[in-house]
C-alpha cells in the first residue's frame, strides 16, 4: 500500500541560513504511530510544519495521501490535524466556539454531535462554554488536541504533545490516541522523551541536527539494537571475578555482591547456559538472577554519539 | 472555494466584535455629537450655509466617511495582526484556505462592522440636523465600495505590521488628516487655488465629495471621477493583496 504520507528529500534553510533540515526521506504508513525523537532543535517542528502548511520547504517534496502539500493543499490539509507545540490560544473564545471554528475553517459543515463527543472524550465537556483565558495549560493543551480532532482528520500531529503535562491528561490523551488509532486514524507524535515514544508507538524515527537518523519499528529497533544485562548476585561478595569466568568479560558491581553479564539478543547465542555452566563450576552461591533490556534511551545516546 | 472556512472567519471576527459592541459603539457616537456640537454649534452659527446646505448637514457627510474609513482600517488591520500576535494564525495556515477565503472572511467582517457604526452614525446625525438623501442607491454604492476598500487597505497594514505601533501608525497619523483636508468640514471651492490643487492628491476628498454629492447634490469633484477613484483604489488593494497571496509575505517562513 502507498504510504499516506511520503516525504522525500526534504530540506529547509531558514532566512538566517540556519539549515534545519538537511534532506529528510520518510514514509509513513497508514494507520500506524510513529514517533519522532530527537532532541531539542532536531527539526522536528521544522519538518511538521512544512507538512501541515506553516512553512514553506527549501527543496524536496511531501505528499499526503498522494497529494503534493504545497500544489494541492486543499486536499492534503483536510485530511490532517494538528497539535501545535506552542500553547495558543484566543483568550476570549469559548471553548464550544474555538473548537467548532476549527472545523469550520476545514470546511466542514457543523455537527455539534461530533463536537460533543470529542470535548467529552478529552473530559472538557463541561467546561464549554469557559473561556480560553479562564483554563489551565492542561486545559489549554485538551482544547488545542480537541481542535485538532473536530474535523475528522485522517492523520494527526502531535507536536511534543506532553510538554508539561499531568499524569491525567497523559492518560487521557494516550486513550484518545488508542482509540483514534482503531478507527484507523494515522498519528505522527514528536518527543524528546523516550519512554513516550517506547510506551505507544509503532514505530520510531530518530532525528538530529536535520537528519533521520534511523526509522525501524520498535520491536526491532529494540531487538537489533538492544543490549541485555545478566545480572547474578552472590551469596558471599567476591573481592576479583575467578579466572574461570574471564572470558565472559564480567563485571564486579555492588561491592562484590554482583556480576553483571552484557550479551547481544541479536546474537546467535547469548553465552548464558555456559556461563552458568562455568559459574556452577566454580561453586559460588547464586542469590538472584535478573535482566535488564537497555532502554530506547541507551540506544538514542548510542546512535547520536556514532554520528557526531 | 471553501465556503464553511469564510464562514467561520466571518463569524468570528462577528463575535468579536459583539463582544466589544459597547466600545466600538459608544465612542464613534461620542466623538460625533462631539463634532455636531463644536463644529455644526460653534462653527456653524458663523457659517450657517455652505452651497444651499446648512453646515451641520454638509459636515455630516464627511464625518460618516472618517469614522467608516477608521473603523474599516481599524478592524481589518486588527483582526488579521491579532492572530499573528497570538500565534493563533497557524491555524488559518494549516486549514484547507487560500488568501481568498481569508481575505472574504476578515475584510468582510470588517467592512460589516464598519458600516454598521457608519450606519449608526449616520442615525446620530439625523438627531442633530435635517438630513435627506438624494440618490440612496448611490449613497450605499459610495459607502460600500468605501467600506470594503478599506477594510482591504486595512488588512494589508495588518499583514505588514510587526508590532502594535506599526499596526496603529496609519490609522492614527494618516486617515485623520487626510479626512480633515478633503473637505469634510468644508468645500474646497472655499480655499485658495493652491490648495485646491493639493487637495486634488488626497484620495479621501473623492471619498467625501462623492458620497456629499449622493445626500445633497453638491460636489467638490464630478461624482462620475469621484466613482471612479473609489473603483481605482479598490484595484489597487485588491492587487497589494494579490501580491501578498502569491509571496506569502510576513506569513509564512
Ligand atoms: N523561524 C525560524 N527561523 C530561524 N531558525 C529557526 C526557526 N524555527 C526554527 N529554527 C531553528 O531550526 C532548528 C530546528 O528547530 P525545530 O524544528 O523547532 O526543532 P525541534 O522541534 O526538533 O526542537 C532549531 O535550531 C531552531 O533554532
Ligand atoms: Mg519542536
Amino acid at each position: 500500500m502507498a504510504p499516506i504520507v511520503s516525504v522525500s528529500n526534504l530540506s529547509k534553510t531558514y532566512k538566517g541560513g540556519f539549515q534545519a533540515l538537511k534532506g529528510v526521506s520518510l514514509d509513513i504508513e497508514e494507520g500506524e504511530i510513529l514517533a519522532l525523537l530527537g532532541p531539542n532543535g532536531a527539526g522536528k517542528t521544522t519538518m511538521i510544519s512544512i507538512i501541515c502548511g506553516l512553512v514553506n520547504p527549501t527543496g524536496g517534496q511531501v505528499l499526503v495521501g498522494g497529494f503534493d502539500v504545497v500544489k494541492d493543499f486543499r486536499q492534503t490539509r483536510s485530511m490532517i490535524g494538528l497539535v501545535p507545540q506552542e500553547l495558543t490560544t484566543d483568550a476570549f473564545e469559548t471553548v464550544w466556539n474555538t473548537v467548532s471554528f476549527t472545523r469550520g475553517l476545514h470546511g466542514k459543515k457543523a455537527d455539534p454531535k461530533h463536537i460533543e463527543k470529542v470535548l467529552r472524550d478529552l473530559s472538557l465537556y463541561d467546561k464549554k462554554d469557559n473561556m480560553l483565558r479562564e483554563l489551565s495549560g492542561g486545559m489549554k493543551r485538551r482544547v488545542l488536541i480537541a481542535k485538532a480532532l473536530s474535523h475528522e482528520p485522517k492523520i494527526l500531529f502531535l507536536d511534543e504533545p506532553t510538554a508539561g503535562v499531568d499524569v491525567n491528561l497523559r492518560k487521557d490523551m494516550w486513550r484518545v490516541v488508542e482509540d483514534l488509532r482503531a478507527s484507523g486514524v494515522t498519528i505522527i507524535l514528536t518527543t524528546h522523551y523516550i519512554e513516550e515514544a517506547e510506551e505507544i508507538a509503532d514505530r520510531i524515527g530518530v532525528i538530529n541536527g536535520g537528519n533521520i537518523l534511523l526509522v525501524e519499528d520498535k520491536a526491532a529497533l529494540m531487538a537489533k539494537l538492544g543490549k541485555k544485562e545478566l545480572r547474578i548476585d552472590v551469596s558471599e561478595p567476591l573481592t576479583a571475578v575467578p579466572d574461570a569466568l574471564a572470558p565472559y568479560r564480567l563485571k564486579l558491581e555492588n561491592n562484590g555482591t554482583s556480576l553483571v553479564y552484557q550479551y547481544d539478543t541479536k546474537g546467535e547465542r547469548t553465552g548464558i547456559t555456559a556461563l552458568l555452566a562455568d559459574l556452577a563450576e566454580t561453586g559460588i552461591k547464586l542469590r538472584d538472577i535478573s535482566t535488564h533490556q537497555s532502554s530506547l534511551e541507551d540506544i538514542f545516546v548510542e546512535l547520536v554519539e556514532a554520528r557526531s | 472555494m471553501n465556503f464553511e472556512a469564510v464562514k467561520a472567519i466571518y463569524l468570528f471576527e462577528m463575535a468579536r466584535t459583539r463582544r466589544t459592541l459597547l466600545q466600538s459603539v459608544v465612542s464613534p457616537v461620542i466623538s460625533t455629537s462631539l463634532y455636531f456640537i463644536v463644529f455644526g454649534a460653534a462653527i456653524g452659527s458663523r457659517i450657517q450655509e455652505v452651497e444651499g446646505v446648512s453646515y451641520g448637514a454638509f459636515i455630516t457627510p464627511g464625518l460618516i466617511m472618517l469614522t467608516l474609513l477608521t473603523q474599516c482600517v481599524g478592524n481589518g488591520s486588527f483582526g488579521i495582526y491579532f492572530p499573528k500576535f497570538t500565534g493563533t494564525i497557524y491555524e488559518i495556515l494549516s486549514a484547507p484556505v487560500s488568501m481568498v477565503e481569508i481575505v472574504l472572511g476578515y475584510v468582510g467582517a470588517a467592512a460589516t462592522k464598519g458600516m454598521m457604526v457608519g450606519l449608526i452614525i449616520l442615525a446620530t446625525a439625523a438627531l442633530f440636523v435635517d438630513l435627506s438623501i438624494a440618490h440612496p442607491a448611490m449613497m450605499l454604492l459610495f459607502f460600500v465600495l468605501t467600506a470594503i476598500t478599506f477594510s482591504l487597505f486595512g488588512f494589508i497594514i495588518g499583514i505588514w505590521a510587526g508590532n502594535f505601533e506599526q499596526l496603529n501608525l496609519i490609522p492614527m497619523l494618516v486617515i485623520p488628516p487626510l479626512t480633515f483636508l478633503g473637505g469634510s468640514f468644508y468645500s474646497v471651492n472655499m480655499l485658495s487655488p493652491f490648495w485646491q490643487t493639493v487637495s486634488h492628491f488626497n484620495p479621501v476628498l473623492y471619498l467625501v465629495s462623492g458620497f456629499r454629492w449622493s445626500f445633497f447634490e453638491i460636489a467638490d469633484v464630478n461624482p462620475i471621477i469621484s466613482l471612479f477613484m473609489v473603483g481605482l483604489f479598490l484595484l489597487i488593494c485588491l492587487g497589494v493583496v494579490a501580491y501578498i497571496f502569491r509571496t506569502g509575505y510576513k506569513l509564512k517562513n
